[in-house]
């Protein structure tokens, strides 16, 4: 499965707006975290967990969802927020704390949730698998051609929760594709370190289910694996596992001073950057003009411009509003 | 008890166990909508380690009468996800003291998905769970926990005394839109195999009914103290009132049936009536649902006429033995010795 040239246009687009949007998160995130860095500072308090080189994950397996499939995330969300069409001002203005966020800022960034778009993730590893399953069970049982995709880390692969649902979806023959992003490292922790096997797509075969592993952290690959197993999903064909091999450009966090890794990686996946690569090849293969280039940069830059700056002329939830929405 | 509003003129009585009051409103409530499923741990075709699914897997078929692998995480969190897209799944925590491997799906998911999503997401669903000890299964099979869920906000908690309660209680459960965990206590539950009180089988009407939560329920009147219970305190409470008559004291039985939301209103308004309190609870004494009743008079400023007192089990784990188990644990021999202390000592 190749994709189209406008579905090649769209995850570049989708990748380059995620990318200026977690720029941004960046920039603002340090704002009065110095010259002392205290978490608690600044006009984004909290944990902040970048997602800058992951991108093409979210958009190969996106790509083939609509808002009515349902997606678990995990605490590294934007990309995968941004490529399922998340409300962009809703989402920044959640990040930023205030009213006017996805959920009037109870969550913060590791906590979108747009059921308008059937979206959720969470802070704890491999949470969102559970829900996945159960998800995908209720559209088989409806007779729906829906979808459900939980997005886990590679770190998550050791979590109970993602054995018990994987031999649980498969049982079920639910409709639900599991994505691992595989970054190498869970916090410091890298994946050698942690995991008994290479490869966890090797570990579908445990539970009788496909199993695919994709290198290169090129979308275009992405894209073709993902689609198959969506696909086969949505046909009753059961569950399938994909491992990704992709970067996390940043540290676990912004502030993680990244002492554990070797010498030289960042720079060589900086050189790897998924970004320029795809620009480079969409140019090369004529599917992008220099001119759509720029168009597509400057659409994508705009909203993000435009979410950033509505998220921080937004008002602050007053402190009685901490007692709204605990129950229905 | 709290049946007599209810039943129906020209009725004949219907006494039906906990066990079989939960499955006819699991089944009624599955007929009415069909976005109502079960799935646990051997709820099919068993029909439930503790009954109450008995029944349902026959009419309903295996789609909607699911049993799971034994794989609490996995199918709490699937009830959490179905819940997010329109359905009303129950689930069956076999054990209360099985939380310890899948509590992140419970607090952390089931009960914060609401509030994180600003109301968005909903997540109407349903966990029962038995509780309770007494039966020498020792202390991975035989805590209450009651104040373990009580504490974590986004859940509403009940802990039904009787079959009408169960039914009413069940009823509003699948019918809330968030989660609810509906503690069943073993000793009340009707399986033969564990020994029945037999004030928790009581007339319940066929129809579908709701009670509905933070309503606490006088199980019995009196105007000397009050002693609050649930579950199978309840009737512990209610022995020990039967017997305390023949010492000239009039005891009040509150049943607390709904710890999330709690009727604070109605402990308190009992106490100022009979000015002493005593809360009886299986669960562990510190941190609990007595500490919580007690504060909750005691902020309320009612004047007492003598310290607030509790029994509950104490802070140990809970022991196998019989010679252990049995004496950690309420009984009424316990309610009456206090009470009688409270009244007529003064104290």
């Amino acid at each position: 499965m190749t994709p189209t040239r406008p579905q090649f246009l769209w995850m570049y687009e989708t990748m380059v707006k995620s990318r200026a949007f977690e720029e941004r998160i960046a920039t603002a995130y340090f704002e009065g975290k110095s010259p002392v860095f205290n978490m608690a500072n600044g006009p984004i308090p909290g944990e902040m967990h970048l997602s800058n080189g992951q991108e093409p994950c979210a958009v190969g397996v996106c790509a083939h969802l609509d808002a009515a499939d349902f997606v678990t995330a995990t605490h590294r969300p934007h990309h995968i927020a941004i490529a399922k069409g998340v409300d962009l001002d809703a989402m920044a203005a959640e990040i930023f704390g205030k009213k006017t966020g996805l959920s009037g800022g109870r969550g913060g960034h590791m906590h979108l949730f747009d059921a308008r778009v059937n979206f959720a993730c969470s802070g704890i590893i491999a949470q969102g698998m559970g829900p996945a399953v159960g998800a995908a069970t209720a559209f088989k049982l409806r007779g729906e051609k829906r979808v459900a995709v939980a997005f886990i880390g590679e770190g998550a692969a050791n979590q109970g929760a993602f054995h018990e649902s994987l031999n649980l979806a498969a049982v079920w023959q639910a409709p639900v594709v599991f994505v691992i992003e595989d970054n190498g490292w869970g916090i410091s922790v890298s994946k050698a370190q942690s995991t008994a096997v290479p490869h966890n797509d090797s570990r579908a075969a445990a539970y009788g289910m496909l199993g695919h592993r994709v290198t290169g952290n090129d979308p275009a690959a992405i894209f073709a694996v993902a689609g198959d197993a969506i696909a086969r999903a949505r046909a009753g064909g059961g569950p399938s596992l994909i491992e990704i091999e992709t970067s996390r450009l940043a540290g676990h966090f912004i502030g993680d001073a990244e002492g554990y890794r070797p010498a030289g990686e960042k720079d060589a996946l900086f050189a790897r950057d998924p970004i320029p690569a795809l620009r480079g090849r969409l140019l090369a293969e004529g599917m992008m003009s220099e001119a759509e280039d720029l168009a597509i940069v400057k659409r994508a830059e705009s909203a993000v411009e435009q979410a950033i700056a509505k998220a921080r002329a937004a008002p602050f939830p007053a402190a009685a509003e901490a007692f709204d929405h605990v129950f229905a | 008890m709290t049946a007599t509003a209810t039943i129906l003129p020209n009725r004949a009585k219907r006494n039906l166990t906990i066990a079989k009051a939960m499955a006819e409103a699991l089944a009624q409530e599955m007929r009415r909508d069909p976005s109502v499923l079960v799935m646990g741990e051997d709820i099919a075709a068993l029909g439930g380690v503790f009954g109450n699914t008995r029944g349902l897997l026959e009419e309903f078929g295996p789609a909607r009468i699911r049993d799971t692998p034994i794989s609490e995480t996995g199918f709490i969190g699937a009830a959490v996800g179905m819940a997010a897209v329109g359905m009303r799944p129950v689930v069956e925590l076999m054990f209360v003291d099985f939380f310890g491997v899948c509590m992140d799906a419970i607090y952390n998911m089931a009960a914060k998905n609401c509030y994180f999503s600003g109301g968005q997401s909903a997540v109407p669903m349903v966990l029962m769970t038995s509780v309770g000890g007494g039966y020498g299964d020792a202390g991975q099979h035989s805590q209450c926990l009651y104040g373990t869920f009580a504490h974590l906000p986004g859940m509403k908690v009940v802990v039904p005394s009787n079959a009408y309660d169960a039914k009413g209680l069940m009823v509003s459960a699948i019918r809330d839109n968030n989660p609810v965990i509906f503690m069943f206590h073993k000793a009340l539950q009707g399986m033969g195999w564990l020994g029945t009180v037999q004030g928790s089988i009581n007339d319940v009407p066929e129809d579908a009914y709701t009670v509905p939560f933070g309503q606490a329920a006088i199980a019995r009147a009196g105007r000397d103290i009050t002693i609050v219970g649930l579950g199978a305190t309840v009737h512990l409470a209610l022995d020990a009132a039967e017997e305390l008559i023949a010492n000239g004291i009039e005891a009040e039985v509150v049943d607390l049936r709904s710890l999330v939301p709690l009727d604070r209103a109605t402990v308190n308004a009992s106490v100022k009536r009979t000015g002493r309190l005593l809360v009886v609870d299986e669960d562990y004494q510190s941190y609990g649902v007595s500490g919580e009743i007690i504060a909750s008079v005691v902020e309320a400023g009612t004047v007492l006429t003598s310290p607030p007192r509790r029994i509950a089990f104490p802070d140990i784990p809970i022991p196998f033995s019989p010679t252990l188990e049995r004496p950690a644990l309420p009984s009424a021999e316990k309610i009456v010795a206090a009470v009688t202390d409270m009244v007529r000592g003064g104290r």
